[in-house]
This record gives C-alpha cells, sequence and structure tokens, in this order.
C-alpha cells in the first residue's frame, strides 16, 4: 500500500514537472495567437531550432553556458522577427488553412535544414548542472527538470506582470483584443506582432535549451512540439493561465498513463494519453478551459 | 483543353458544367486516352512507368483529399491514416481470406470511409485549426492502435505481405501489367471527381466551404455533408492505401505516417485547391519532387558529402525544398499549378495579341 502511494506520488510529481515544461512551449504558441491570431504549427521545430543553436555554440570549447542561451535567444528573435516580416504577413486576411499549411511547411523546412548544415547526429547541450536526481520526499528528480520549472514559473511571473500592468502588455491586449480599434487608438499594431513573434523566440529558445539538454538535440526534439497542441487545447487557444494548467494535466495525464498503462498494452501510451483527452475535450469543451468563446456571424 | 475557342456562347447552366465544353473537346480527351493507354505503356521503359505507377497512385488520394480540403473547406492532417486503413483492411481480407481484389479494394474504402467519417464526427461543431488538430489526433490515434493492435497490423514489423493482384487467373506482376491496373482506377477516380463537383453534393460541398452557416440558412444540411465529404474523401485515402499496397506488396504503417499526410496537403496546395487538375498536376509534381531531385543531386552533393550520407542528405533537402515550395506557393500563387496552366492557356486563347 505504501509502495503503491509513493509510486503515485513520484509519478504525480514527475508528471507535474514535465507538465510545467511542455506549458514553457506552449506558452510560444499561445503568445503568437493572442496577439495575432497566427498559428504556429512549426513551435516544436523552433525549440528544435534552438536546441541547434545552442548545442553548436556549446560545442566550441571553453564557452560559457550563458553565451549558448544568449546566441539561441537571439537567433530565435531575429528568425520570428523575418518570419513574421517574410511568410505570414502576406498572408493576412486569408483563408486559415493557408496560416497553417504554411508554418506546416515551415516546420518541415526547419527539420530539413540541421541534416545539410551543421550534421543531423545527436548533440549534447550541457548546462553544467550535474545529473545526479534531487529527491523531494519519495519521489526524486533530475536537475535539470527542477531547472525546467524554475524558468517556467519566472516566465509565467514576467508575462503575468508584463500584460497586467507595463504599458506595452496592456497595448498587446488591446491589439488581441480588436486590432481595428486598436490601430484607431494610436497603437501601432505592426510593431506589437514582431514583439508577440519575439516574445515566443524567447520562450521557444529557452524551450529548446531545456528541453535540448534533457534529450538531445537532434530532428526528433521536434516532436515535442506534438505535446502543445493537447496543451493549449485543454487550455484554451489564447490563455496564459490555460497553458499552464493545460500543460499540468497533460504532463500528469501522461506520465499516470505510462506508470499503470504501458505494462497492460505494451508502450506508448504516452504519446497517445494526451490526444484522447483533447479529443474528448474539442467534443464537450471546444475552447478549452480559459479560451475565449466566438460567436460568429454570417 | 487545347482548343482555343472564339468567345463564350454557352446560355444555360447545363452547358457551361458541360464535362466537354466544346465537340472538340471530345478529341483532346480521345487523345489523352490514346497517349496514356497506348503510346505511353508501348513507348516507355519500365523505370518510367514504374514514376507514372506512383503517380497515379498519388493522384487518386490527392483527389480525395481536394475533396474535403479544397471544396468542402474542412482541413485534414490525418490523410495518410485513412489510407493505412484502408491498406491494412485489404492486406487482411487478401491474405486471412483469400479474397481477390475487386473485394478487397472497395471493402478498404469502405472501411476508410467508415472510419473517415468518425474522425469528422468533430467537425459538426469545430472548425479550422480546431479541426486541424482534431485530425492531428485522428492521425496519431488510427496509427498506434493500427501498431499495437496484432490482428490488424500482423505482428511485430506491423506489416502484411500481400499477393499481387489476380485478373482472370492472370496475376500482374511487371510495371507494365500494374501500369493499367492502376490507370484504370485512376482515371475512375478522375470521372468521378469530375462528376461529383458538378453535381447537387458538389455544389453543396461548395456552399459549405464559403460559408457554412450561410449554407445552413439556404437548407443544405451541413451536418449530413461535413460527415459525406469526410466519408467520400477518406473512400479514396482508402482506395489509394490499397493501391499502395497492391503495388507495393506490402502493408505497412511506415508509408502512412504524419509526413505523408502532409504530403498530400503540400499535393492540393501547389496543384491548386478546389481543382481536379490541380489535384493530378500536384500528385505528379510532388511524387517526382524527390526523383528529379536525386538525379539532379547525386552527381554534385558526392562533392561535398560522403556516399553513406548522401541519403538522409538529399531526404533532408527534399523536406526543405518542400516546405519552400508550399510557402511560396501560398504567398505567391495560392492557386497552385493550376492557376499558371490557366494563365498560359489565357495568353493563348488571344495570341497574337494581348487581350
Amino acid at each position: 500500500m505504501w509502495d503503491e502511494l509513493q509510486f503515485a506520488f513520484a509519478l504525480t510529481v514527475s508528471g507535474l514537472s514535465i507538465g510545467l515544461m511542455y506549458s514553457l512551449i506552449a506558452l510560444g504558441f499561445v503568445l503568437v495567437y493572442k496577439a495575432t491570431e497566427a498559428i504556429n504549427f512549426a513551435q516544436g521545430e523552433f525549440v528544435m531550432l534552438a536546441g541547434f543553436v545552442a548545442a553548436v555554440v556549446l560545442a566550441a570549447k571553453g564557452m560559457p553556458v550563458l553565451a549558448g542561451v544568449a546566441a539561441a535567444v537571439a537567433v530565435m528573435v531575429a528568425f520570428s522577427f523575418a518570419l513574421e516580416r517574410v511568410v505570414l504577413r502576406p498572408l493576412l486576411g486569408r483563408p486559415i488553412i493557408a496560416v497553417i499549411m504554411a508554418t506546416i511547411g515551415l516546420g518541415a523546412m526547419l527539420r530539413g535544414l540541421p541534416p545539410i548544415t551543421v550534421g543531423g547526429e545527436t548533440r549534447a547541450v550541457s548546462l553544467n548542472i550535474g545529473d545526479l536526481p534531487i529527491g523531494i520526499g519519495p519521489a526524486s528528480l533530475p536537475p535539470i527538470q527542477i531547472l525546467g520549472v524554475v524558468v517556467t514559473l519566472i516566465f509565467l511571473g514576467l508575462f503575468t506582470w508584463f500584460f497586467m500592468k507595463s504599458r506595452m502588455g496592456v497595448a498587446m491586449r488591446a491589439v488581441a483584443d480588436n486590432q481595428q480599434v486598436a490601430m484607431a487608438m494610436g497603437i501601432n499594431v505592426e510593431r506589437y506582432f514582431a514583439l508577440a513573434w519575439a516574445m515566443a523566440g524567447i520562450v521557444s529558445a529557452l524551450g529548446g535549451v531545456i528541453w535540448g539538454s534533457m534529450l538531445g538535440v537532434d530532428v526528433h526534439l521536434a516532436l515535442v512540439g506534438l505535446k502543445v497542441f493537447p496543451v493549449v487545447i485543454l487550455g484554451g487557444l489564447d490563455s496564459i493561465v490555460g497553458a499552464v494548467i493545460g500543460g499540468l494535466i497533460v504532463g500528469l495525464v501522461e506520465s499516470l498513463a505510462a506508470g499503470y498503462l504501458d505494462p497492460y498494452v505494451g508502450g506508448g501510451t504516452k504519446d497517445f494519453a494526451p490526444y484522447v483527452l483533447m479529443i474528448i475535450a474539442l467534443m464537450f469543451k471546444p475552447y478549452g478551459m480559459f479560451g475565449t468563446h466566438r460567436i460568429e456571424r454570417v | 483543353m487545347f482548343h482555343r475557342e472564339s468567345g463564350v456562347y454557352k446560355t444555360t447552366y447545363a452547358a457551361d458544367m458541360a464535362l466537354y465544353p466544346l465537340p472538340v473537346a471530345r478529341w483532346t480527351v480521345a487523345a489523352v486516352i490514346l497517349l496514356f493507354a497506348v503510346v505511353l505503356p508501348l513507348s516507355l521503359h519500365d523505370y518510367y512507368l514504374s514514376i507514372i505507377n506512383l503517380s497515379l497512385i498519388a493522384i487518386v488520394g490527392a483527389l480525395g483529399l481536394n475533396i474535403l480540403v479544397g471544396y468542402t473547406g474542412q482541413i485534414s492532417v490525418g490523410h495518410a491514416a485513412f489510407m493505412s486503413v484502408g491498406a491494412y483492411t485489404a492486406a487482411n481480407l487478401a491474405v486471412k481470406l483469400g479474397l481477390p481484389f475487386w473485394v478487397t479494394l472497395p471493402a478498404g474504402g469502405l472501411m476508410a470511409a467508415l472510419v473517415g467519417a468518425i474522425v469528422g464526427i468533430p467537425s459538426l461543431r469545430i472548425k479550422g485549426l480546431y479541426l486541424a488538430i482534431a485530425t492531428l489526433a485522428g492521425q496519431l490515434i488510427i496509427e498506434w492502435i493500427i501498431n499495437h493492435t496484432p490482428a490488424i497490423s500482423g505482428g511485430a514489423q506491423a506489416s502484411i505481405q500481400v499477393p499481387r493482384p489476380e485478373l482472370w487467373g492472370y496475376q500482374l506482376r511487371t510495371q507494365g501489367q500494374l501500369y493499367f491496373f492502376l490507370l484504370f482506377f485512376a482515371a475512375l477516380a478522375i470521372l468521378a471527381t469530375l462528376n461529383l463537383v458538378r453535381s447537387r453534393i458538389g455544389r453543396a460541398f461548395v456552399a459549405i466551404r464559403d460559408q457554412d452557416i450561410a449554407a445552413e440558412i439556404i437548407g443544405i444540411n451541413i451536418y449530413r455533408y461535413k460527415l459525406l465529404a469526410f466519408a467520400i474523401s477518406s473512400f479514396y485515402a482508402g482506395v489509394c492505401g490499397v493501391l499502395y499496397t497492391y503495388y507495393f506488396g506490402i502493408a505497412n504503417y511506415e508509408a502512412f505516417q504524419i509526413g505523408v499526410s502532409i504530403d498530400y496537403l503540400a499535393m492540393i496546395i501547389i496543384g491548386g485547391l478546389g481543382s481536379v487538375l490541380g489535384s493530378i498536376l500536384g500528385a505528379v509534381f510532388v511524387t517526382m519532387l524527390p526523383i528529379v531531385l536525386r538525379l539532379s543531386m547525386e552527381p554534385l552533393a558526392g562533392l561535398f558529402f560522403s556516399a553513406g550520407e548522401m541519403s538522409s542528405v538529399i531526404a533532408s533537402t527534399r523536406l526543405v525544398l518542400f516546405g519552400a515550395l508550399i510557402i511560396l506557393f501560398l504567398v505567391v500563387e495560392p492557386e497552385g499549378l493550376n492557376r499558371l496552366w490557366r494563365n498560359i492557356r489565357n495568353y493563348f486563347r488571344v495570341w497574337p495579341f494581348s487581350y
């Protein structure tokens, strides 16, 4: 009995911490969708790209860890700016499928790039924080997961403050609410689009460094992006709180499914359970727990 | 297709919708049939026939996806999963019950249609992005179920060997024989689609694409037609999967993963959404792309990469080129190759004058 409880507790702790790390990536998706209504199907590839940048920079001898992180952030911000300018702005006002397909195409491009430029082998991103698990009661977590949780919580705090208190955050909320009215109030909407993409770039960069150092950087790192969809659907596409709660739920479900179901069905429920949960959510609460309901008119 | 008319003289809707816009078009169609049924199989080497065969299979799948995405406006990222449903249904029927292809082929299509209609149920409540994600979930869940059910997937390798199709006691083995087999079904699919989209059902699909609430108000039962679109599209996908299985002699889930779904979406976007000719052009284009790429890259890339890296380098280059093409077409020419072809025709229609 006691063993059972300990097992459940360990699964819960590890699931919640992984879930918060999913939230970090999902934040990038939510920020962009909230401000610009653009849908980024290449979020996983963003994370992969950041991981590759960090891994390549850190591979040089004597590079401090911070230089790798800074390089990843810089590249991702520049990349997101360029993407918004070159690809997404011409697609403004076009059907939603155009944006979805453009980001799917972008994802394919990003997955193809590393093997022909820097080589496709798996790389390590070493953050020099050791890999001895740290105990929390009966459960234990590797330090990288604890770092991931801490980084996510810090960014959540920052974003909450930004959107609630800062002048730019309020302007961004206005842009998200109604672009035309925001323009009429003298807000430079295009600048805030760029800002939203830059913020998504920063979040993806940190996600890339953390997930990259946990899983190793190669093309398969982009598969993390597949977990973004259950997270944002459960939480609501345009809600930051939703991304966090959705992430926690997905992490928890995944961990419990892997712990309790895998022995019976032969593995792989980890990737499967969140999607079943998501389908159920789509059928009964398509706008998620915290998402904005849309009313459509002819 | 290749004629030049002197003006538009159509006075009725029926004339405007006719398959042959002018009597001369019959001769074009006859010439195309002659080319594909006699000239090509007699003159081409087996290698080139195999490329055409792959294109023919892709045409069936692309037509199906275009009915759903291009005509009905319901996005689906799970097309490959429906192909796998068709493929495994046919493979199991053919191997376990020894049924001939003219039973397994429709059976595979119908099974895929059933599964497609089930995956399409969320489309009744959600659309756009939500539907894309729901069909993505459908793809992953179907893949997982097939992979984890030995009764469907045939054991550890998740692949089933299938005997080649048999017709009147003859087994179709060579590329030439399979060519006629595939050509028949591709032609059937093209004809069926051409007729479907100019029927009442096709017009209902287009109305739903343009504005589904407005379509409902003018009396179209959108629940019925959305599910019908999913079912028809998945039927095509299932048939495509069955043809694929018979062509390669093996049903394997690895041929129907999420990347294949994206390939098919790329086909209809590059070819042109909501157009039969576009589906055909896109399917041929996307099938040829890796082949042309390999031919053109092998001599050049040898200078930079070792032989071992070559296949992964070519696969990656294909991905990059592919993504770039999707983005390029979306940004520059959203109506795809079909529109380019129409522009060329319009130019020559008034040639040598500019308008």
